[in-house]
């Protein structure tokens, strides 16, 4: 069998990482059973969920969406990068429950705290849309996102 | 106290099932029936793959019986011949590969000579259809109280009314999913699960090993709700059989689709109301049936329809009472335990109809209710004497000002004349929740916990309760620690693991908590007791433990307690009578809605839900309980739809199952009242599942109140919206 996989490089958790890559397989399963980086979660594998949030260049995108060899050359942050101190408020907002989601939630949640802009637009409900979550009801999730805006309007 | 594994979750360093470091394995896949009802008459395995890399396992190789043990050995562990439902399991399939396993097993063809299926369990089943009896119940149960036929005799009204809800997929993120592997002749699983000693005790019997040669552990569990009761059971079982016969580690983990297409759900439910009342708005008799599509095999179903019936009635004083319950058998995929577990179903349509009830009499909902909620030393449908203390009427009032509902209602009248197309309304429903296993559940499980000194003095907890988000793991490291006098981080609690850990019950039915940390507490003073001092608390007694050590070295330092019922407890599980549970949590919720005459959608744009629980031990993890309910109860009501065909779901799917996202919801307002239970660990009642039973009633109710129709189906879909507002409603 001729190995079909392709070479690439990029940047993983800001450290740089050279490896080959079958061209069908998904950045999630990349990162999750090649890689060693369990900590994003796969909940639906159809970009529904949200679960397998990672930072693509900064934005948050669906790795289970992701092919592998799309990262070619581009910064992919994960779960694996949140410093301990960066939860505290989560910790004690109840932002997480079983945890299934919580990893892209904090994703997300890192991506709206790093352009508190996007709050002057849209509300927190709507840009945490992208994430399923069954556990918390979202209040959790809600309260726990460090919003820089005097009012913290729910739409 | 912050949620104890809550950073490791929060900074994704909790390892689940499908995150652990297993070096080489196999990946195992399930083949299933392609039609619901038939007999197996050949598996054609194609030729395109070569088997020879595969591990295939049919239902010769069941070592034990060929049976998933729960209350009854009905269901075969992989089929024989007998097919009762669609994506029955009859083939398991390991290979390193998961791609090529997920491949493999679409290219297995079952023949089979089709039967005809039964699948409407409200309507009765032709002789064709017949599989158990000569009528397919699963489980009849009735509660009598009073003279029903009498009182509707006698009453100034009677009103009459049908209710259903539909089948609701758990969605918990974390699919099922299972390892096993064989060591030193022991068989080893581990994986998501809320139960694990019923996970032994069905693999013990399928597997055809002793206690001491299979053992099954827990870990951390990405979501349950009752999905990972009895389930997990099966998915163990097969990743057992194709550990043992390829002798290799194998994992298996369910895809959404497959989780969502062949495992459990909540039972569809129908119920009948017959209602009879006097001339001040008082019931005097409520006639119920309530009928539960159990599905293809038993499951819980039986104790489902026990705890349906037993909240059939609502927590209200009437002195005439028949509740009819019937779980029907039928050839859908199984059914079984989902939060709630069959009281969000009959309490649904209780508080529904008490609305249409006080409509027809051109009474308030609420001054109907101030009337009729069951007051201290009045008795429950079973003839359970309520005395504990608790303003049910109270209750409600503060939602009622919470929620600022006369004011509300009148804003709304006017919006409602002036605008063009939104409608709002407001909703309440007033409700209740059993705690703990019905009637006698708890003698039987005679659940025991242990605890243990270390010889640094700190202290082991050993249960069998699963932490699955709920957060029991920090819940009884409070109970233990403040027992203790000690600071959280002296007490270690160790995972669930049946060769370790005595067996506390299942982690389910609101239990843990009141429960099981009820027999922690205990525990806890049999080890100061072992140590020869009652009082012995925070440094003593580390230092005794310590001492203890010293003077006995290597020895284990352990004391253990067993569940002791509450006095006056009698539970007649013949004639369904008596103290049905020791403690009931009392609520009521407020649903404020707006409904898009355009769209026919209905948005929940406002929520209080008031609760008395005995005590809170967390705070913030007793207001997550109540907001996570409360949402999974807003989608039950409005969004989640399991489109059946053939008796299962094939919406089975996160796209075309819709389940809410945060901005389907508002915030959830939760305020709790607090009137310590005597029984329940520091005073606590079990809250996990109380949540479920509110929120689809009050959305219903509210949605009556802005349009002036009655929707008495859940969910409240627009489709179903449509045909509603246009007077085109065509349900039963
Ligand atoms: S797993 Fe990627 S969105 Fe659900
Ligand atoms: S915490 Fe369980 S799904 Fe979000």
């Amino acid at each position: 069998m001729t190995d079909s996989r392709i070479e690439i490089s990029f940047t993983l958790n800001r450290r740089p990482v050279t490896l080959r890559v079958d061209p069908r397989s998904r950045l999630l399963d990349l990162l999750r059973y090649d890689l060693g980086l369990p900590g994003t979660k796969e909940g639906c594998g159809e970009g529904e969920c949200g679960a397998c949030t990672v930072h693509l260049d900064g934005v948050p995108v669906n790795s289970c969406l992701v092919p592998a060899w799309q990262v070619r050359d581009r910064a992919v942050l994960t779960i694996e990068d949140t410093a301990e101190a960066a939860v505290e408020r989560m910790l004690d907002a109840g932002t997480t429950q079983c945890g299934a989601c919580t990893p892209g939630v904090v994703m997300t949640a890192r991506w709206l705290e790093a352009n508190p802009r996007l709050l002057e637009r849209f509300s927190a409900r709507h840009l945490m849309a992208g994430n399923l979550c069954r556990c918390t009801g979202y209040d959790g999730i809600i309260d726990g996102i460090e919003i820089p805006v005097p009012d913290r309007e729910e739409a | 106290m912050q949620r104890i594994e809550g950073v490791s979750k929060l900074v994704g360093r909790e390892r689940y099932v499908d995150d652990l470091d297993l070096g080489e394995h196999l990946w195992g896949a399930t083949v299933r029936s392609p039609v619901p009802r038939g007999r197996v008459t050949d598996l054609r395995f194609s030729a395109e793959v070569d088997w020879s890399e595969f591990t295939i396992v049919v239902h010769t190789d069941v070592p034990g019986d060929n049976t998933v043990f729960l209350l009854e050995a009905d269901q075969p562990v992989l089929v024989a011949e007998e097919i009762r439902h669609i994506h029955e399991p009859i083939v398991l399939l390991a290979h390193p590969s998961r791609d090529a396993v997920r491949r493999a097993a679409k290219q297995v063809d079952v023949g089979v000579d089709p039967a005809d299926p039964y699948f409407d369990f409200r309507a009765a089943p032709t002789a064709g259809q017949l599989q158990r009896g000569d009528d397919n119940v699963l489980k009849r149960l009735e509660i009598n109280k009073g003279d029903v036929g009498a009182a509707l005799a006698a009453a100034a009204h009677v009103v009459e009314g049908v209710y259903e809800t539909g089948a609701q997929e758990h969605v918990y993120l974390e699919t099922q999913g299972m390892v096993a592997w064989v060591e030193d002749g022991v068989v080893c699983i581990k994986g998501s699960m809320q139960c694990p000693y019923y996970v032994a005790k069905a693999a013990e019997r399928a597997l055809g090993l002793d206690r001491e040669h299979l053992r099954v552990m827990h870990a951390p569990t990405g979501g349950g709700f009752g999905g990972k009761e009895e389930f997990p059971s099966i998915i163990a079982i097969h990743t057992a059989l194709l550990a043992m016969k390829s002798g290799q580690t194998v994992k298996m983990i369910y895809e959404r689709t497959e989780d969502m297409a062949a495992t459990t759900k909540r039972h569809p439910s129908r119920v009948r109301h017959r209602t009879g009342l006097d001339g001040d708005g008082c019931l005097l008799a409520q006639d119920i049936e309530v009928i539960l599509d159990g599905g293809a095999y038993q499951t819980l179903s039986p104790v489902v329809l026990s705890r349906a019936i037993i909240h059939a009635a609502g927590p209200y004083t009437c002195d005439n009472v028949r509740i009819v319950g019937k779980a029907m058998l039928t050839n859908s995929v199984p059914y079984g335990a989902f939060r709630g577990f069959g009281a969000p179903q009959s309490q649904f349509a209780n508080e529904r109809h008490m609305d249409v009830v006080a409509g027809r009499l051109s009474l308030d909902p609420v001054e109907f209710r101030r009337r009729n909620l069951i007051k201290d030393g009045d008795c429950t449908a079973t003839g359970q004497v309520i005395d504990d203390g608790t303003d049910r009427v109270g209750v409600m009032e503060l939602a009622l000002a919470r929620a600022d509902y006369f004011d509300r209602r009148a804003e709304h009248r006017n919006f409602n004349a002036q605008h063009a197309y939104l409608r709002r309304g407001l909703g309440l429903a007033t409700f209740f929740h059993g705690a703990g296993f019905t009637g006698a559940g708890e003698v039987h499980l005679a659940s025991r916990v242990m605890v243990a000194g270390l010889p640094d003095g700190r202290v082991e907890v050993l249960t069998s309760s699963t932490e699955m988000g709920q957060g029991s793991r920090t819940v009884l490291t409070q109970i233990a620690a403040q027992r203790l006098g000690y600071a959280p981080v002296d007490i270690v609690i160790v995972d669930p693991d049946t060769h370790r850990v005595p067996d506390s019950g299942p982690t389910v039915a609101s239990r843990t908590s009141m429960v099981v940390g009820r027999i922690l507490d205990d525990a806890c003073a049999a080890l100061r007791q072992r140590l020869g001092d009652a009082e012995l608390r925070g440094d003593a007694l580390r230092a005794a433990i310590a001492a203890w050590h010293r003077e006995n070295p290597g020895g284990r330092l352990s004391a253990e307690a067993s569940y002791r019922p509450p006095p006056g407890v009698q539970w007649d599980e013949e004639n369904y009578r008596g103290e049905a549970y020791g403690a009931f949590a009392w609520a009521a919720y407020v649903a404020e809605v707006e409904v898009d005459l355009r769209t026919y959608t209905v948005r929940c744009i406002g929520f209080r839900a008031v609760q008395e629980i005995g005590r809170v031990l967390n705070e913030t993890l007793a207001r997550g309980q109540i907001q996570g309910g409360v949402v999974q109860g807003i989608g039950w009501a409005l969004l989640e739809e399991c489109m059946l065909h053939e008796g299962a779901m094939v919406n089975n799917q996160l796209t075309n199952y819709v389940i809410p996202t945060s901005a389907d919801v508002p915030p959830i307002d939760v305020i709790f009242l607090e009137n310590p239970y005597e029984e329940g660990a520091l005073g606590a009642k079990g809250i996990g599942e109380l949540p479920l039973d509110g929120p689809a009633p009050a959305l219903a109710n509210a949605v009556a109140d802005a349009l002036g129709v009655e929707p008495n189906v859940i969910p409240m879909t627009p489709e179903r919206m449509m045909d509603l507002i246009e007077g085109t409603a065509t349900h039963d």
